[in-house]
């Protein structure tokens, strides 16, 4: 090569002009820029939400608006535990009857499914995401809670001592019906991750556990589950975040009584619900008590959602597969009592 | 170890014992049992959206707009056309401002922001906007446009809390195609002379296109559905217009109110509402399923 052309002192013939070189600054900064405004966007969002919740909080104390059982609009007192305790039981009971489910599901796909069936069996599960919530509120409320009084009212009186579930007469719309739903409509986030986590499983791990004679639950018992855990637990944190925040279909079937249920088979009302609820209506005070719950639900769920977001990301990342102490001595006995399990 | 020889009788010494099948048995059907549970719903609210909601589609129930007569069975009640023609304005104007805002934040992240400790930021506020309940989109919006304004509710305020809504699902499906274009391809592009800018729009996003068409749908069907960030941000009526900066009303937000209705009529207008609503959504789906399988990259 001749040193001619490219001494360090000259510019290259290659290089750009300053003009030329403009859009790529343009663009680079420009998108920058867009990225920087959605940040400041959710952090003015979040101060305005404060600055709007502040004389709720002030009248009754931060502590006070979440554990108080007052909330009475014409008096003016907002203490808002039915609706965190309606809340609670709501997100607590979909994840109760949602996760066993969803996990199962997974299962089923993962392992035991034939391959023709997989495909069509993950997305008709999808479809549920896809049913807009108003739409379960709709089926709730005219269809499920009707075909499901009588049974509820059945094991209403027979429990009627246990507290908390019997006793009490079974109304339409309920904290059962409302975790139902709930349970349905969180069961394809919690099985969509918990198979993606299971799909991570080293197939080693697997045929390893087979191999030494277990069957495909024993196999799963110590080989899938155990692997999974944290993803699950994270799918169903994710679930327990949708589950808090779901506003319509909740207010269509929970009743929206601001009170406390002492049953399970009670009216009463959810965070989410009492905003959509009485929003409209609402001023001054009122108004600032249903900012007040709003900011309660969107700092509960950024919680729920950051350890979920963590559990899973860790989950998913899968790590080095450990590799299993095998016993050299197993030899081909332990392959002919595989072959006796399967 | 005794010396492997195959007789009947060693064999049965490792045969799987009767308590142990019969655990693996009941685990199993335990597990079948779960999936066909986790499939009743779902049949279960087509079969009723159907059964109900097939009965009050006719002709006029898509070409009138809701009387909001309730009482008398002489007047009719209408039907849906200022529901429908509402949702697709404003679920049009969100996508308006969700996909290029979503798409673009995507490119920074993928072709600028990378693995800085900003664009780590930036992927974990997108992630928390997505576990935002959708009702708190809406006190957002009302809380900037329209205590912020001192105006009333308006068409376009419902757009940006819908839009509010799409960003992140826009933003994350678009971010998983972008890093699937081949890193060979922008080298070599940029080998050849091309400037940043122009790979980026030149190669970049026309190789992306299909497969972010994908997340786009997924993230309009979802808006299409919402309800609660419309209720204090599009305002209720039920005439149809054209002027987004007037109230407007929207399919999920006429279900919701027609729910509560104890007329039978109202209610049924409801469910031929909400048939309309999920054949929409469904529709969208399957848009979205069908390009991702025919897509390069995915």
């Amino acid at each position: 090569m001749e040193t001619a052309s490219t001494s360090s002192g000259d510019r290259s013939i290659l290089a750009r002009s300053p003009l030329a070189r403009l859009p790529d600054r343009a663009l680079k900064y420009g998108l920058t820029a867009l990225a920087a405004l959605i940040l400041a966007l959710i952090v003015y969002f979040f101060i305005r939400l404060v600055g709007e919740a502040r004389p709720a909080f002030a009248k009754e104390g931060v502590l006070g608006f979440a554990f108080n059982n007052d909330w009475n609009v014409n008096a003016e007192r907002f203490g808002a535990l039915p609706m965190v305790v309606g809340t609670l039981i709501t997100s607590g009971l979909a994840l109760l009857i949602g996760v066993p489910v969803a996990v199962a599901t997974a299962l089923y796909t993962t392992e035991f499914s034939p391959l023709r069936v997989r495909t069509p069996l993950t997305v008709l599960v999808e479809l549920l995401a896809a049913v807009p919530s108003v739409v379960y509120g709709l089926w709730g409320i005219f269809f499920l809670a009707p075909k499901l009084r009588g049974t509820e009212q059945w094991v209403a009186d027979r429990l009627s001592l246990v507290p908390f579930i019997g006793g009490g007469t079974v109304t339409i719309p309920n904290y059962f019906i409302a975790g139902l739903i709930l349970a349905t409509m969180i069961l394809p986030i919690v099985s969509a991750i918990s198979r993606e986590v299971m799909a991570t499983v080293p197939s080693d791990q697997k045929e390893a556990a087979l191999s030494l004679g277990a069957t495909r639950w024993e196999m799963i018992r110590t080989a899938v589950l155990p692997y999974c855990r944290t993803g699950i637990v994270g799918g169903a944190m994710l679930g327990l975040g949708r589950a808090i925040g779901e506003t319509i279909a909740v207010t269509i079937v929970i009743g929206n009584a601001p009170q406390l249920s002492g049953h399970l088979f009670g009216q009463g009302y959810s965070l989410a619900a009492v905003i959509a609820n009485e929003f409209g209506e609402a001023q001054g005070l009122h108004r600032s008590a249903l900012f007040a719950a709003g900011l309660v639900l969107f700092v509960l769920t950024l919680l729920v959602n950051g350890v979920a977001r963590v559990l899973v990301r860790r989950a998913s990342r899968g790590g080095p597969a450990k590799p299993i102490p095998v016993r050299a001595a197993a030899g081909p006995q332990a392959v002919a009592g595989a072959t006796a399990g399967a | 170890m005794s010396t492997p020889s195959p007789a009947a009788g060693q064999l049965a010494r490792f045969a799987v014992s009767p308590a142990r099948r019969r655990r693996d048995r009941i685990a199993r059907a335990t597990i079948l049992a779960g999936t066909i549970i986790a499939l009743i719903p779902l049949a279960l609210i087509l079969y009723y959206l159907l059964r109900k909601g097939i009965g009050s589609w006719s002709p006029s129930f898509f070409s009138t707009d809701p009387t909001g007569a309730t009482f008398f069975k002489s007047q009719s009640i209408g039907g849906i056309k200022s529901a429908i023609l509402g949702t697709t304005e404003m679920v049009g104007l969100a996508s308006a401002i969700a996909i290029p805002v979503g798409i673009g934040t995507a490119v920074w992240l993928v072709e600028y922001g990378r693995d800085s400790w900003f664009a780590h930021t930036v992927r974990f506020f997108v992630d928390v906007l997505t576990g935002v309940p959708s009702i708190v989109f809406g006190l957002f919006i009302y809380i900037v446009l329209i205590v912020g304004t001192g105006s009333s509710y308006a068409a376009y305020k419902g757009s940006f809390a819908l839009a509010l809504l799409m960003l992140p699902v826009v933003i994350r499906s678009a971010e998983v195609i972008l890093l699937l274009v081949p890193g060979a391809l922008r080298e070599s592009a940029l080998a050849l002379g091309a400037p940043r800018w122009r790979v980026i729009l030149h190669i970049v996003l026309p190789t992306a296109l299909p497969g972010m068409v994908t997340g786009v749908l997924l993230a309009i069907a979802r808006a299409a559905g919402e309800t609660a960030p419309l209720l204090f941000t599009a305002g209720e009526t039920l005439k149809t217009g054209f002027d987004l900066g007037q109230f407007m009303n929207a399919l999920p937000v006429q279900i919701y109110y027609d729910v509560t209705s104890p007329t039978t009529a109202v209610v049924n207008r409801a469910w031929g509402a909400a048939l309309a609503l999920v054949t929409m959504i469904l529709v969208l789906n399957l848009i979205a399923r069908l390009v991702s399988r025919r897509n390069r990259l995915a």
